[in-house]
């Protein structure tokens, strides 16, 4: 059955929510993997930056600036992609998601929910590493290093940038999950798939695209408009039938010869 | 496991007559060239245990993934649960039924509680503790409420399985295997439970391969192989499909086999039952209770010594294999 006509029930969302929060916690693999990435983005960029001297040319420091501002932008890029490539073929693969979808609830309901699940950490994550980034750099960097961080226009633009990428990869962890039939093969392809946003933020972090405030509002609010089309095509691409039987469906509703 | 402790077997099987639970009409499924499902229709009285068997492959895990809304039908229709089966009411069908596929699918680094929960809150339930205590008390879990799913032994995830099943407070409930891999003690609660749920007016929807336990708990069976190959009381299909007959067995071989037999009230025919114990016979009967009488005398005129006479009893388990080999040498 390929049509969900039913309203969106808040209780089905958080259970999900709940669920999958509880997993996170209790699989050390995932715990590992999602502390481990964002602590050496910190770790990197913050050791070139506290290693500047004052004497460096300008050059060297807005580099570096630079550097430490992007690397952070990978961590809600990288963990969400992991963890949403996981949340349906591992479950599939697991064996749990045929009960789950013998509920009433709705596939937008259970993307919604895998989808909060993984976005709140990661953000929350994200944003924890860009403060302790800068809150490092405010404390225990040359003034002029303090201040180049405090003032880059890329600061902003990373701040804004944070929750459209987690978006993005994880919507399209979602759908690579709902389509494979391998964790493996999803979560690499969940990664490939998600750097495009990166690389044109890439492009603002090294000043190859002056990020202004138009540019980085332009390129957001596009963002913004491909995760909330990326959300509807997801839940397009859920298909109880293929996800249960591994096959395409032959016939996508109850509109069949012989039915009254 | 709680619940009456008789033996889950009741001696009247009546065939519920209530409204129907469950009607298919000419469902059919296929996958690209290959139907696994082939013009099925049956219907299913409310409160009635009813058993699907059929070999692997058979279509019926398809069967019951389309009347669980799962997958949808390439031709037919159905009513589950007083609905008609149609995407607009996929989720209230879901809301009224539950279904236990084969593998128990609990997640693993979750409680048995914690996992409950989870389905409890998809199905919206109302004093969720309560539900979950009296589903873990139903299948005999309380006491390992609290242990990891991950560490229970497969029979003990089957009964968490049920008893996630029995959360909603289901009409029509569908069982894939549901004793698969337990052992008999462990099955027997199973099938106690599964009788007490018939008691209570749950419908329940059984497929298994243990055809002994269909016989026990099944008010009526289907057996299919991709096509319905027949429906009804299992003791209707033994006496439709194999004719009565006496067992005999005497301590040495009838010299006149054909003249003892011949003319007896109710006697159709005779058979040597084993080529190598000619002392056995099977003798065709339309009345047993008139017929072995008379057996009996004509047999001790004839001078033989008899060693046994009794009615043959056929099992669920003849019924299936006849109609399975039948159905596969047909395809062949």
């Amino acid at each position: 059955m390929s049509t969900d006509t039913m309203s969106m029930s808040a209780t089905r969302i958080g259970a999900v929510i709940r669920k999958e929060l509880a997993e996170f916690r209790r699989n050390r693999f995932i715990l590992v993997t999602a502390s481990i990435l964002p602590l050496i983005f910190l770790i990197s960029p913050t050791a070139q930056i506290l290693a500047i001297k004052a004497s460096a040319v300008s050059t060297v420091l807005q580099r570096r600036v630079e550097t430490g501002l992007f690397l952070p932008l990978l961590i809600p890029v990288f963990v969400p992609s992991i963890l949403s490539a996981y949340a349906v073929v591992g479950e599939r693969e697991q064996g749990t998601l045929e009960p789950v979808l013998t509920t009433p609830i709705s596939r937008v309901e259970f993307l919604l929910g895998k989808a909060a699940a993984i976005f709140v950490p990661a953000i929350g994550v994200s944003y924890l590493i860009f403060g302790v980034f800068v809150a490092i750099t405010q404390f225990a960097a040359q003034s002029a290093v303090a201040t180049a961080v405090l003032h880059a226009p890329q600061l902003p633009a990373a701040l804004i940038f944070i929750p459209l990428l987690a978006a993005w990869a994880i919507w399209v962890g979602l759908a690579i999950s709902a389509r494979s039939s391998d964790t493996r093969v999803a979560q690499q392809l969940s990664i490939l798939a998600s750097l495009p946003p990166v690389a044109v933020t890439a492009l603002m972090s090294f000043n190859v695209i002056s990020p202004t405030l138009i540019v980085v509002a332009a390129f957001g609010g596009g963002l913004l408009v491909i995760d909330c089309l990326a959300c509807f095509a997801v839940a397009r691409v859920f298909d109880r039938e293929r996800l249960i039987t591994g096959t395409k469906p032959t016939s996508g509703s109850y509109r069949v010869r012989g039915a009254s | 496991m709680s619940g009456p402790s008789s033996s889950p077997t009741r001696p009247p099987k009546v065939a519920p007559t209530g409204s129907a639970a469950i009607e298919v009409s000419h469902l059919t499924k296929s996958f690209g060239t290959r139907t696994a499902v082939a013009d099925v229709s049956f219907s299913v009285a409310q409160g009635e245990v009813f058993g699907f068997l059929g070999p692997n492959g058979a279509g019926k895990t398809t069967t019951v993934r389309i009347l669980g809304t799962l997958i949808a039908p390439t031709a037919g229709s159905a009513v589950v649960a007083g609905l008609p089966l149609d995407p607009a009411n996929a989720e209230e069908i879901r809301q009224r039924i539950s279904i236990m596929p084969e593998a128990p699918g609990l997640y693993r680094r979750l409680t048995v509680t914690e996992n409950l929960e989870y389905f409890a809150r998809l199905y919206g339930l109302p004093r969720r503790e309560q539900r979950i205590a009296e589903a873990l008390a139903a299948v005999g879990l309380t006491d390992r409420a609290h242990d990891f799913a991950g560490n229970l032994s497969k029979g003990l995830r089957q009964r968490a399985a049920l008893a996630r099943t029995l959360l909603n407070d289901p009409q029509v409930m569908f069982l894939d295997e549901p004793t698969s891999g337990l052992d008999p003690v462990a099955a027997h609660d199973v099938n106690v439970l599964l009788t007490a749920l018939r008691d209570r007016g749950v419908t329940v929807f059984l497929t298994t391969h243990r055809l002994d336990e269909a016989e026990r708990l099944c008010d009526r069976v289907a057996i299919m192989n991709t096509h319905l190959l027949t429906i009804g009381r299992p003791d209707e299909l033994r006496q439709t499909l194999f004719n009565r007959s006496l067992a005999i067995s005497t301590a040495a071989p009838l010299a006149h086999p054909d003249q003892v037999f011949a003319g007896l009230p109710a006697v159709q025919g005779w058979q040597a039952t084993d080529p190598g114990t000619p002392a056995g016979y099977l003798v065709t009967v339309s009345d047993p209770a008139k017929a072995a009488p008379a057996v009996t005398r004509a047999l001790v005129a004839a001078g033989a010594d008899v060693l046994s006479i009794a009615e043959s009893k056929y099992t669920l388990e003849d019924v299936y294999l006849e109609l399975v080999e039948d159905s596969e040498g047909q395809t062949e």
